[in-house]
């Protein structure tokens, strides 16, 4: 209170008033003002009708500054000021300087009512109200010279410019007064409206709280009562217990008052983003279904600190009631950077499964590794996997709609924080072999994705054995899906294991069931494992090249995982998919073959350059079959592309080597020559569009003139048409061999 | 044994993996009870044995929880759950009980309201020195009549238990509880406040827990075997014909006499019982079933048996008849639950 006396005393000429907000001078003289407050920066440029308003409301403010005696609304003095506040107010709105002086009116009891209800209404502020006049006129306020109806009027117009006034901690201050106008029954609501706009955690005193119970008591449950009560148990969850009825909609009237259209309609003209008055939201509890029983509803709980407060420690706080190392209650964190600064004080919620829906807490959890907070998480979702899971339990599959948004929800957690929760995988183990394959089917193939990597025999009878069986009775597009989500826990695997390896390098720390060896096997059986199931796939589905796209980008992560993720594995793919693609009709598979192949060359050269330097000893090396395997797929490949010799010089037992005799029983006229660049189905086309282009003459199609210069030229052609897998691999592996003749080939 | 009606009523213990599926899969130390403390993981349990240690005064006190109908849960472990508070829990629970039942009305922590809630402890409810004691919860109204008289009514009790849970208890942190079953005799309106006061407060998870008949049979003939003073009641067994447009129910009563000398003749080890012997008394008892009525009693589904010792319906409904058979019953039940959990 000293401080809104002082500001009452101090009464300054307005012009040279010293505060931290712009003062009328600098109002006037536009574009030289803080930028913060040039609210009428954007008005059109200086025109004698604004000047002269603008000495018209300078002229009023001076009047109701010096006016001392009570003067009747039919005085023409009076008149003229009021209007010409009023008009400005409306049309641009009132300086910041301005409130101080007819808050001071309006609320002394100078005038009577009908002129300070004309005053007040016209409070429409062009930035912001300053705070000191907003303290002074809560002390007029407490002297009570002003009618009730003024009072309240008063408070609406509060409620509304909230959010405009530009501090807040010495109203803070006055908190304890608002506090006491609650027993006023007609202003109640309003003041609890306001009170619940200023509480902070320090106003909850337990003096307050049971004075809200006794209002209670007297006067039912209100609305505003209850939203300003369960506010003091957001901040002290101990002092009040209360829970509110599922369908609250509105905790607070709208104040009402005649001022925010005024204030929108200012704002609007004035084009500046001022502080928009935002809807308030009260951050318990959500609505929710009552349709089923307790405990079987999926709920993600709100994140709470559900701090029980012990008769003891209650004592002990009484003795050390100034202490500051009082943690950080998880409802109050918003933003980031108060998770920067709180983070050695914040608590995990009461429920750990609310971290889901809250990425911050999520950030806390990842670099807070602790047992508990573990086996938290994971008994919750397991449970409530478990109980909620749609096909293994009756009557659950009317709620389809909410379990997926479920697993939609445990899944992004997975993403965020890139990590498996083992709750999941067991939750996978138990549900997959009762699972049909469509319900929640986008849900559970991404599921499969975040499987943890870890070396165990477990993975093969409890995932591979029931995905297979779904995969080969299941249509084309869930095949590829399970292609799609298995390459995607093929990805997740090796950049965990290169997370591994680089943590292990700092703290040399292995543990027994994690060894390299082990969790090699594992990788290696999840390829053989998609290498199988392509296999038959690609026989169920007869080749199709939709199939063979997904099981190409399977085979993209596994080309590199030497290179990519320091991983001493490759794994050819089998031949029933080389043979699909190299002979198929796709050019884009094909071409992605190449590149395929071209990478494992690159990854085979780099791991025998390794093994002869010997610079690294080497746990694990590539036996000579993967070599092998690979320059018989080489020799395939070349005699197909290039060298047209495929048939001769094919060797891979499932390859296609064919007697010329056999061949010639065909009665394909040049037999030798349909296998190359030009004449492969999948580039013939490539072939005919560039022969109509570089001999436009020529009415037949004659495959036979691309040779010699023109199959170099041509070649530039197909690496414009975007085969850069084509490009490469014919770069690495073709030329170099075309050159120093087909002895060496692959020989890698 | 199992039939077709039951289905996906939970995930199938799959027998095919002794490392989740069934619930008797694993090693199990029962070293309160039989001294041949670790069993191998064959499907085998101790015999339900007549607690010799209990005194008649022991028995009054945990009288009130036998011929009551009680439902189970399992309860994931609690968090920072500490005996030494039950005072405060019984405070703060008492109020969350109140704000509960008075939607939209704060309520003061600690004042004197309609219901009051006690949360106190039953020692005597427990295998082993390692388990936790028994946490009893009970809600009881004052008569509005006359609230000077001090009489209450209990109006709901629930009570969570662990008789010889070693298995999930051992490997737990220090700031979790292990009481993994909870039984409730009362209105389910009253279950769900106390369980969502418990589930926020100590972030646990309650889950019905259902028995399946696989259990149910292994309750018939465990408790079968068991010795009462009292003339008792026949063995029941209650089973449901599945698939039918209309609920058939057939029940089958055996004389307690014969249904021991039959489970004598089959028990090889006294105080010890395995799968196939459950499996052996089941097939003679449907056997017997047979020659008189021509139906298969294998292809319907066991709902409910109600022997001397116990009665146990599908439902997770479970009635206790002998207190000294008490804990044998809850060690089973705890059994169960932890096996729901893990």
């Amino acid at each position: 209170m000293e401080q809104s006396q002082s500001s009452k005393t101090s009464k300054r000429p307005l012009q040279f008033r010293d505060t931290n907000q712009t003062d009328m001078s600098a109002w006037r003289k536009k574009g030289r003002t803080d930028p913060e407050n040039s609210v009428l920066d954007h008005q059109p440029p200086n025109d004698q009708k604004d000047d002269n308003e603008q000495d018209s409301l300078e002229e009023a403010f001076r009047y109701f500054e010096e006016v001392q005696d009570r003067v009747s609304l039919k005085n023409s003095i009076l008149q003229k000021h009021l209007t010409a506040v009023e008009s400005v107010a409306l049309q641009r709105g009132l300086p910041p300087e301005g409130f101080n002086v007819l808050l001071d009116v309006a609320l002394s009891g100078k005038f009577g009512d009908a002129v300070n209800t004309r005053i007040l209404r016209s409070l429409i502020p062009a930035s912001v109200v300053p705070e000191d006049s907003v303290v002074s006129s809560v002390s007029w306020l407490c002297v009570s010279k002003c009618s009730g109806n003024v009072q309240l009027l008063f408070l609406k117009w509060l409620i509304t410019v909230f959010d405009f006034i530009d501090h807040k901690e010495q109203l803070n201050a006055l908190y304890g007064f608002f506090f006491s106008f609650l027993q006023e029954e007609k202003m109640c609501p309003f003041v609890c409206h306001l009170l619940y706009l200023l509480t902070r955690k320090e106003n909850v005193k337990p003096f307050r709280v049971r004075r809200l119970l006794d209002l209670q008591a007297k006067m039912g449950t209100q609305p505003y009562l209850q939203a300003l009560l369960s506010l003091y148990k957001l901040f002290c969850p101990e002092l009040v217990t209360i829970t509110l009825p599922r369908k609250m909609k509105a905790y607070f009237r709208d104040p009402e008052g005649p001022w925010k259209a005024a204030i929108n309609t200012v704002r609007q003209r004035n084009q500046e983003n001022t502080q928009v008055a935002r809807p308030l939201f009260l951050g318990t509890a959500q609505p929710q279904s009552q349709k089923r029983k307790w405990n079987t509803q999926i709920s993600i709980p709100a994140s709470s600190t559900n701090k029980i407060n012990f008769e003891e420690d209650r004592e002990k706080k009484c003795i050390d009631l100034h202490s500051t190392n009082e943690s950080f209650p998880v409802e109050q964190l918003q933003t980031f950077s108060q998770l920067l600064q709180n983070i050695h004080r914040l608590e995990f919620p009461s429920q750990m499964g609310s971290v889901l829906t809250n990425p911050l807490l999520l950030h806390y959890m990842n670099c807070f590794k602790d047992e508990s907070v573990n086996l938290r998480l994971y008994y919750w979702m397991e449970q409530t996997l478990q109980q909620e899971c749609t096909w293994c339990v009756v009557d659950n599959s009317q709620y389809e709609e909410e379990f997926k948004n479920f697993l939609e929800t445990v899944y992004e957690t997975e993403c965020f924080l890139q990590e498996g929760f083992s709750s999941c995988e067991e939750f996978l183990y138990k549900s997959l072999p009762l699972w049909d394959g469509f319900c929640c089917r986008s849900q559970i193939l991404r599921f499969v994705s975040w499987i943890p990597l870890r070396s165990s025999s477990e993975i093969k009878s409890h995932l591979y054995n029931p995905l297979a069986q779904l995969f080969f009775t299941s249509s084309l597009y869930f095949k590829c899906s399970v292609l799609e989500s298995l390459k995607e826990l093929l990805q997740n695997w090796l950049n965990c294991q290169v997370t591994r390896l680089d943590s292990e390098s700092d703290s040399e720390v292995h543990s027994s069931n994690t060894t390299l060896s082990g969790l090699v096997n594992t990788i290696a059986e999840l390829i053989h494992f998609v290498g199988w199931i392509s296999t038959v796939a690609l026989r169920l589905e007869s080749n199709h090249t939709f199939l063979l796209h997904f099981i190409l980008d399977f085979y993209e992560t596994v080309c590199d995982m030497y290179l990519r993720y320091d991983l001493p594995l490759l794994i050819m793919p089998p031949p029933r998919v080389f043979y699909a693609v190299l002979l198929g009709m796709d050019s884009v598979n094909l071409n992605q073959l190449c590149y395929i192949m071209h990478r494992y060359r690159t990854n085979l050269v780099t791991a025998k350059e390794n093994e002869l330097s010997k610079k690294k000893i080497l746990q694990f090396k590539f036996s000579n079959q993967t070599y092998q395997e690979y320059n018989k797929y080489l020799t395939a490949m070349v005699g197909c592309l290039w060298t047209s010799n495929v048939f001769q010089k094919d060797i891979h037992p499932q390859g296609i080597a064919m007697d010329d005799e056999l061949l010639k029983k065909t009665e394909v006229p040049d037999f030798k020559n349909s296998f190359n660049i030009v004449c492969h189905p999948a580039l013939m086309s490539y072939a005919f569009f560039y022969l109509q282009q570089a001999f436009p003459d020529n009415t037949t199609v004659d495959f036979s003139l691309i040779k010699g210069k023109e199959w170099n030229r041509y070649l530039e052609y197909l690496y414009l048409q975007g085969l850069d897998g084509l490009k490469v691999f014919i770069e690495s592996s073709v030329k170099r061999i075309s050159q120093a003749s087909h002895s060496k080939s692959g020989n890698v | 044994m199992e039939s077709a009606a039951d289905g996906p009523a939970q995930p199938r213990p799959s027998t095919g993996r002794p490392s989740w599926g069934l619930p008797f899969g694993r090693a199990r130390r029962r070293s309160a009870l039989s001294p041949s403390s670790r069993l191998p993981p064959a499907p085998r349990r101790t015999q339900v044995k007549a607690g010799a240690a209990e005194v008649a005064e022991d028995t009054q006190r945990t009288a009130f929880l036998l011929r009551k109908q009680w439902t189970l849960y399992s309860v994931t472990p609690l968090y920072r759950f500490s005996e030494a508070h039950l005072r405060d829990y019984s405070r703060l629970l008492s109020a969350f009980v109140a704000a509960e039942k008075k939607k939209g009305l704060a309520v003061e922590i600690g004042g004197e309201l309609d219901i009051k809630v006690s949360v106190t402890s039953l020692p005597d409810l427990k295998g082993s020195d390692r388990d936790q004691a028994a946490i009893l919860v009970q809600l009881s109204s004052r008569s509005s009549a006359s609230p000077k008289n001090s009489e209450e009514k209990v109006i709901w009790s629930g009570w969570f238990c662990c008789v010889a849970g070693d298995e999930l208890s051992e490997n737990l942190p220090e700031a979790f509880t292990c009481l993994p079953l909870f039984l409730v005799n009362g209105a389910e309106s009253n279950t769900a406040i106390v369980g969502t006061w418990f589930q926020k407060t100590f972030d646990c998870c309650f889950r019905r827990l259902s028995l399946s008949p696989f259990n149910l049979s292994w309750m018939a003939a465990m408790w079968t075997g068991c010795k009462v003073d009292k003339p008792a009641s026949a063995t029941e067994l209650v089973f449901s014909v599945p698939r039918l447009p209309h609920p058939l129910h057939i029940s089958y009563a055996i004389n307690l006499e014969d249904a021991q000398a039959l489970w004598a003749t089959i028990q090889k080890t006294p105080g010890e019982i395995t799968q196939e012997e459950v499996d052996v008394f089941m097939d003679c008892l449907y056997s017997h079933f047979y020659r008189h009525f021509k139906i298969h009693l294998s292809a319907t589904k066991l709902v409910k048996v109600s022997t001397a010792v116990a009665s146990a319906h599908c439902d997770g409904i479970i009635k206790f008849r002998q207190s000294q058979y008490l804990t044998g019953v809850l060690m089973l039940l705890t059994e169960l639950a932890i096996c729901q959990i893990q």
